[in-house]
């Protein structure tokens, strides 16, 4: 391990690590809504965007969350297909790193890779999403938008609905939520639940209604097409009609849950339109929060990056 | 080891801040376009006790708002990350008004120059100026306070603690002995 900071994923982050976050983030927040939406902060770091997978919100958060803390920041995207593995992502992020940024934040379709490539740099390395595995700055912005709308994160019930199996949303939400001592209940068709969730403290449920019972909070997950050729799915109008958040099924949730997607929606599949743009939706609350809280992950990040640059030169 | 030494007691910072809040009225030609910004942490209770002693001799409110600077430091891309930062709240536009950045103790001028960075991303101020509680000397940027409620000598080892917060305020000196 180097003594670089990263932002791999939930896992190993503390209770306390979570809340400094999420309490940096409302200073962040706050910046955000004033006439000028800039700090000098962050002048003169470096932010490098390297996305090996498509993305539009989570790269243009992270663009502007540089932005306004004034650092420099490049994006850099990169199609899968033109990527191999192993040595060629090293050599990419190699060199990259040549040019001295403090922070490189990576999206990658392997489970791992930004991880494999922390062990060897010397800058910080955010995840911004890593295949199946995880998707930190995802379950932060998503804590962060639940404790402005019910005032705490703890002890909640929280239902996460959809294809559980392949979402790093999922398993970094259950991470930290576990962390406030909230029921998690992940729902889904059966070949679209994990097999195994030995590791997380989560109830499993098969139907949609009794999973939804008394919640606080409803994650929606976003159906992928290429799940109906893996035949995970008999079709999108079944699971629409089986596992679909519409008026009807949120009436088993608490009166005041609210409703939550990280997008891009299928409206009609996996979320109803009066749903996704009722009062209950966060969904850009949940847009807005992630700007102020991928500031306050690079507010963290960056600041020390600087020190333990001047450490290896000298 | 430390001492501690008691330098002003309830009564004394009580007088004092009467003093600053009729000081400013005066300079600012009353209430109509004066607002208080109190620089986190220790300007805020400052600036809501002196916004509480124009309301009562003026018989109107101010605005007040709070700063946090920590964002504006001149060594805020090099320093650790600050774990204590919280949210600015400036709620009134400030273009156009007399604002007054409040803080406890005046020193190197550094926190000043960073406040006053920090005020114009919220607009641009007819004027802006600075009361401070104590002034202790040990300047290292150009910087005067308009309003200052005690000049004070401290030896630069000697730490100076202002506590408006509690029972009763009081002003202590903490050296290391």
């Amino acid at each position: 391990m180097s003594s670089q900071r990263h932002l791999l994923g939930i896992r190993g982050l503390s209770r306390a690590e979570v809340v400094s976050i999420l309490d940096q983030a409302e200073v962040f927040f706050e910046v955000s809504r004033r006439p000028v939406r800039k700090v000098p902060t962050l002048r003169g770091k470096g932010v490098i965007n390297l996305f090996f997978e498509a993305s539009t919100r989570t790269r243009t958060s992270f663009e502007l969350a540089g932005k306004r803390l004034s650092a420099d920041v490049v994006n850099i995207s990169t199609s899968t297909s033109s990527v191999t593995k192993g040595e060629t992502l090293l050599d990419t992020v190699k060199t990259l790193e040549a040019m001295q940024p403090d922070v490189i934040v990576i999206r990658h379709s392997s489970s791992g890779a930004p991880h494999y490539v922390s062990e060897r740099v010397g800058c910080s390395i955010v995840n911004a999403g890593d295949g199946a595995h995880e998707h930190p700055t995802q379950a932060l912005l998503d804590a962060f938008t639940i404790r402005r709308a019910k005032g705490t994160l703890d002890k909640l019930v929280v239902t996460i609905c959809g294809d559980v199996l392949h979402s790093r949303v999922a398993r970094s939400n259950a991470l930290l939520l576990s962390l406030f001592g909230c029921e998690v209940r992940f729902v889904g068709p059966r070949t679209l639940l994990p097999r195994d969730v030995g590791g997380y403290d989560v109830k499993v449920f098969d139907r949609l209604e009794p999973a939804l019972e008394g919640a606080d909070v409803v994650m929606v997950l976003r159906i992928q097409r290429e799940r109906l050729d893996g035949a995970l799915l008999p079709s999108l109008r079944e699971y629409s009609k089986t596992f679909g958040i519409g008026p009807r099924t949120l009436a088993y949730a608490k009166k005041d849950a609210i409703v939550m997607h990280p997008g891009p929606m299928n409206r009609g599949v996996e979320i109803d339109p009066s749903v996704a743009d009722g009062e209950r939706s966060s969904v850009l609350d949940q847009v807005e929060a992630g700007v102020a809280v991928r500031m306050a992950v690079l507010y963290q990040l960056a600041g020390e990056g600087g020190d333990a640059h001047g450490a290896a030169a000298s | 080891m430390s001492e501690e030494r008691v330098l002003f007691e309830h009564e004394a910072i009580g007088r004092t801040l009467r003093r600053l809040a009729l000081e400013i009225v005066d300079a600012t030609r009353g209430t109509e376009r004066l607002a208080l910004v109190g620089i986190r942490r220790g300007g805020v209770p400052l600036a809501g006790r002196l916004a509480a002693l124009i309301a009562e001799t003026e018989g109107k409110s101010v605005p007040v708002g709070t700063l946090e600077i920590a964002l504006y430091r001149d060594d805020a891309a090099t320093a650790p990350p600050d774990p204590k930062i919280g949210p600015s709240h400036i709620d009134f536009p400030v273009s156009g008004r007399d604002v007054v950045l409040v803080d406890d103790v005046l020193q190197t001028g550094r926190t000043v120059r960073a406040a006053i960075d920090g005020l114009l991303d919220y607009g641009r101020p007819r004027r802006i100026w600075l009361a401070v509680l104590f002034d202790r000397g040990g300047r290292e940027l150009p910087v005067a306070a308009d309003f200052v409620g005690r000049a004070v000598e401290l030896a630069p080892g000697e730490k100076l603690l202002v506590e408006l917060e509690g029972e009763s305020d009081r002003a202590i000196v903490r050296s290391k002995s």
